[in-house]
């Protein structure tokens, strides 16, 4: 088992210039960990933009909101597969719950997680979609009626009072949330950010760029599924939605784009002893990564096609096309992020005399095989959950509908 | 409790029983749980103790000195420093199974090399010999006794533990001046090297002998000791061993 | 004697039972007579007698069962080479093969030398803050030891380590690393590393104890530590170091 590994190993010290600690050879967090805080971005994207809705009353956004939160949840529920797959005792991995140590970020991991998939996620879910749940229930087959009945805890008062409530939870749960979601994927932040050993990694910036790129792929992966799913039931696609997500991610890309212009900036003026391994890096090693796809293509082009729809009248159907493309730049531009910071930090030594290099396998388990199977899956958890839990039907009730949502 | 009940909602009293149910269930399981897998002082204590049992495989030099006389003889000699199973590898299943077990014993020459073949980054003062001109198919140990290695003839003198000054001053404009020329070195130094030390010469007008506008040497260069560079010794600027001008 | 009063000397009869019982267990546990409260140890360097052979990377790669590839070490050596228009070149001594300098002259060195590394046993280790289920300690006597019982393979220690001393090893798929030989300086053996370098470049001791060489050492050469900036006061120290080793 460790042959193949090895012989990998000793055409990547052929390939390793100037000099690097002899243990530095192996990259140890590939692939799976840079998908790890790709995914639980989108969680935490998706749910900022869902929060829009509840707490900042932003109308327009209604329609994805239901979408927004299960695609959330089902991001949310195969977040942790790339962790456990990458670890070396995926066994033991109870021992994060059993025997946390507490000073480290990685232990907090078992407790955000919990914490935002229960108390955020699941009760939101519940609460909104509960009334409907009891209602679908009474006129559906066998399977579907027991599926809702447990789902809503065997649950039947749907009196005013109840449903009022539903939506102050929904409310109030959102407002937990929101810092909530900003714990999840910024505590990821902080596990990079707080390594002082790692130069391109140790910034108090880090946590803050992980959320922003995140609130960032998160609201365009819900305009994408909103996209392609609208039309694939025959549906209009309501423009007012698509323009409201498609000004939050604008301006979400603009403060995005501003923190990774600051750092890179404060990086060079500051010219701490990094900076010249650091360059090294970037100029070789990274020019694709980041300078083409994270820079220009993740995140200039995209800024430049909305700052033209901003300024220019537009008509819908090139509209469209134009966010989509944006959207799919933009997942492009934050994996890539992703890679940038885990990948690219751990190809330069701390010896800041050398760098190394990545290669990724297409089989086994830290292969793109496997990455790309870890990224489909989330679409199909999602298309269960929309089939349980269908989120553009209300269900017909006469004189409730009158509530505003 | 039942005055309670009424005034929760349905809604809130159901999740309030999952809830309480989830907690229940994982108090329990921690509760169950043997103390082997919770408590971390159990970890810490178990896992010193897996640690100290591991198995020595290096006997250390002290163990050898109780059966082999050699120990004795190396111990005033150049190698005194050395513990026995840096040559002669691992011995503690040796020392357990004297009989049966042999460590190993190196006659090869790589092995002497390994440590006296010329290196420039070696410290200067450790004796280091051309491998490919010094007795090239001989065995090191045909001339040398490993536990008490004294050199059987210093042919090359200073060269032989300072071979990295030497090359140095080889292709140097120096090259024709012996190590002695400029240093006094009393014979102790070649046994007690770090004690006793050879001399460097501590007045301008040393070097002014070759150098000084009075001097009669003919291939030197000359300059006025009076006005050049006064306030230093000569070789505070230039490096004796390459004495170069810029 | 009412109940009451007798219930609460039971109860304390109970508790300070308890507190006996586990005092005792504790006691019973330290059979193996060595006391852990009684040492601190660290690890002196003297670059300036550091020959670059090789040794100490094989005897601790024989003595701990460290995987004998390129890419797992517990200890290593690297050589700098300072040439005279400033640039340094750095290269890793593999244990076994002594790698010549490449393809700089002899010339153009200014100042070349050998570096032992290993793991720093830091005071303030950035790897045992970062273990998110505490498999890695440090003990009472100082030394930083893994649990591989308990250790995940997470590699974020790995990461976290400043000196690159750790990596994953290939079979356990838990994170490895120097120990200081905790099995050997228990028994008052030296470790590994220390018991075979033939120049005494390696020195190991109490850094409680004033009579000891590693206080001599402390006592007679200026100290440095590799990475000071970043806080993690390592316990291996070396004298002459120079200011390109990172």
């Amino acid at each position: 088992m460790t042959q193949p590994l090895h012989q990998m190993l000793y055409e990547l010290l052929k390939q390793s210039t100037g000099f690097i600690y002899p243990n530095e050879i192996e990259v140890h967090w590939g692939i799976l960990v840079v998908v790890y805080p790709y995914l639980t971005g989108l969680v935490a994207g998706a749910f900022i933009l869902a929060s829009l809705v509840k707490v900042f009353n932003v109308k327009e956004v209604q329609s994805v909101y239901r979408l927004a939160l299960l695609t959330a949840l089902s991001f949310l529920l195969i977040a942790p597969l790339p962790l456990l797959l990458h670890l070396g005792h995926p066994e033991r991995s109870f021992e994060i719950f059993l025997n946390p140590n507490f000073t480290s970020a990685m232990a907090m991991f078992g407790f955000v997680y919990a914490w935002y998939l229960m108390v955020v996620l699941l009760l939101e879910i519940w609460f909104t979609y509960r009334k409907d749940i009891i209602i679908w229930s009474k006129n559906e087959g066998f399977t579907m009626r027991w599926i809702h009945k447990i789902i809503s805890l065997f649950s039947t008062d749907i009196s005013e009072k109840a449903v009022l409530f539903d939506k102050k939870m929904v409310k109030a749960i959102t407002i937990i949330g929101i810092p909530s979601a900003f714990l999840l994927h910024g505590y990821v932040g902080f596990i990079f950010g707080s390594i002082k050993a790692n130069p391109w990694w140790s910034s108090v910036l880090m946590p803050i760029v992980f959320l922003f790129s995140a609130i960032v792929s998160g609201i365009a992966l819900v305009i994408l599924i909103y996209m392609v799913v609208m039309p694939s039931r025959k549906q209009e696609i309501d423009m007012a939605c698509l323009d409201k997500m498609a000004s939050f991610l604008f301006y979400a890309v603009i403060v995005d784009f501003s923190l990774e212009l600051l750092d890179f900036i404060h990086r060079l003026y500051e010219s701490e002893e990094s900076i010249k391994i650091l360059s090294d890096l970037v100029v070789n090693k990274l020019f694709i990564s980041l300078g083409i796809i994270q820079v220009l293509l993740g995140m200039l082009l995209p800024l430049g096609i909305m700052v033209l729809i901003k300024l220019f009248r537009i008509d819908a159907e090139l509209r469209k096309l134009l966010y989509f493309v944006s959207a799919i730049l933009i997942q492009l531009g934050i994996f890539a992020t992703r890679w940038n910071v885990v990948v690219g930090g751990q190809m330069f030594s701390k010896s800041f005399r050398g760098l190394t290099t990545y290669k990724m396998e297409l089989t086994g388990i830290e292969g793109l095989l496997m990455t790309l199977v870890l990224l489909v899956l989330p679409f199909i958890v999602l298309a269960l959950l929309i089939k349980i839990l269908p989120p553009w039907e209300h269900a017909p009730v006469s004189d409730l509908e009158a509530v505003s949502d | 409790m039942k005055k309670l009940l009424p005034k929760l909602r349905e809604q809130t009293a159901r999740l309030l029983i999952v809830f309480a149910v989830f907690i229940g269930v994982v108090l329990l399981v921690r509760y169950l749980l043997p103390p082997s897998l919770k408590d971390h002082r159990i970890h810490i204590q178990t896992t010193v103790e897996r640690e100290m049992a591991r198995p020595v495989r290096y006997a250390g030099s002290d163990l050898c000195a109780t059966c082999h006389d050699e120990y004795n003889l190396k111990k005033s000699g150049y190698h005194k420093n050395l513990s026995c199973e840096t040559c002669h590898g691992t011995a503690k299943e040796h020392a357990d199974n004297p009989a049966e077990v042999k460590p190993f014993i190196p006659r090869n020459r790589d092995y002497c090399t390994r440590c006296h073949a010329f290196d420039p980054s070696r410290p200067t003062g450790f004796p280091q010999i051309n491998p490919a001109v010094h007795n090239p198919m001989k065995p090191c140990v045909t001339c040398h006794n490993p536990h008490d290695p004294k050199p059987p003839s210093v042919p090359q003198e200073c060269q032989a533990c300072h071979a990295e000054i030497a090359r140095t001053k080889a292709i140097s404009s120096h090259v024709m001046l012996e190590c002695t020329t400029c240093h006094e070195v009393p014979t102790e130094h070649k046994i007690t090297p770090r004690n006793i030390k050879a001399s460097i010469p501590l007045e301008r007008e040393f070097c002014g002998k070759c150098h000084g506008t009075q001097s009669n040497v003919k291939e030197t260069t000359k300059i006025d000791l009076a006005t050049h560079g006064e306030k230093y010794l000569c070789w505070q600027c230039h490096y004796p061993h390459m004495p170069e001008v810029e | 004697m009412d109940r009451r009063k007798f219930g609460t000397k039971l109860f304390t009869l109970v508790v300070s039972g308890t507190f006996v019982g586990g005092w005792l267990k504790k006691a019973k546990a330290q059979t193996t007579g060595y006391d852990p409260s009684k040492h601190y140890y660290g690890m002196g360097i003297q670059i300036n007698k550091c020959i670059g052979c090789g040794r100490c990377v094989e005897a601790c790669k024989d003595e701990n069962n460290v995987p004998r590839e390129p890419f797992y070490f517990r200890t290593w050596v690297e050589r700098y080479t300072i040439k005279k228009d400033g640039e340094v070149t750095v290269q890793n001594i593999d244990g076994r093969v002594n790698n010549p300098s490449e393809n700089i002259s002899e010339k153009e060195i200014l100042r070349s030398f050998f570096v032992p590394k290993l793991c720093n046993q830091c005071d303030n280790p950035p790897c045992v803050q970062v273990c998110p289920v505490g498999a890695t300690f440090k003990t009472e006597d100082g030394v930083i030891i893994v649990d591989e019982n308990r250790c995940i393979g997470c590699r974020y220690c790995i990461q976290a380590c400043p000196y690159g001393a750790r990596y994953l090893h290939p079979e356990k798929q838990t994170a490895d690393k120097c120990t200081f030989c905790y099995h050997r300086i228990t028994k008052d053996l030296l470790p590994a590393c220390v018991e075979v370098c033939p120049t005494q470049a390696r020195i190991f001791g109490d850094l409680r104890s004033s009579t000891s060489p590693l206080g001599r050492f402390k006592r007679f050469n200026k100290l440095h530590v590799l990475k000071p900036f970043l806080n993690t006061e390592p316990k291996v120290s070396y004298s002459d170091l120079d200011g390109e080793v990172r």
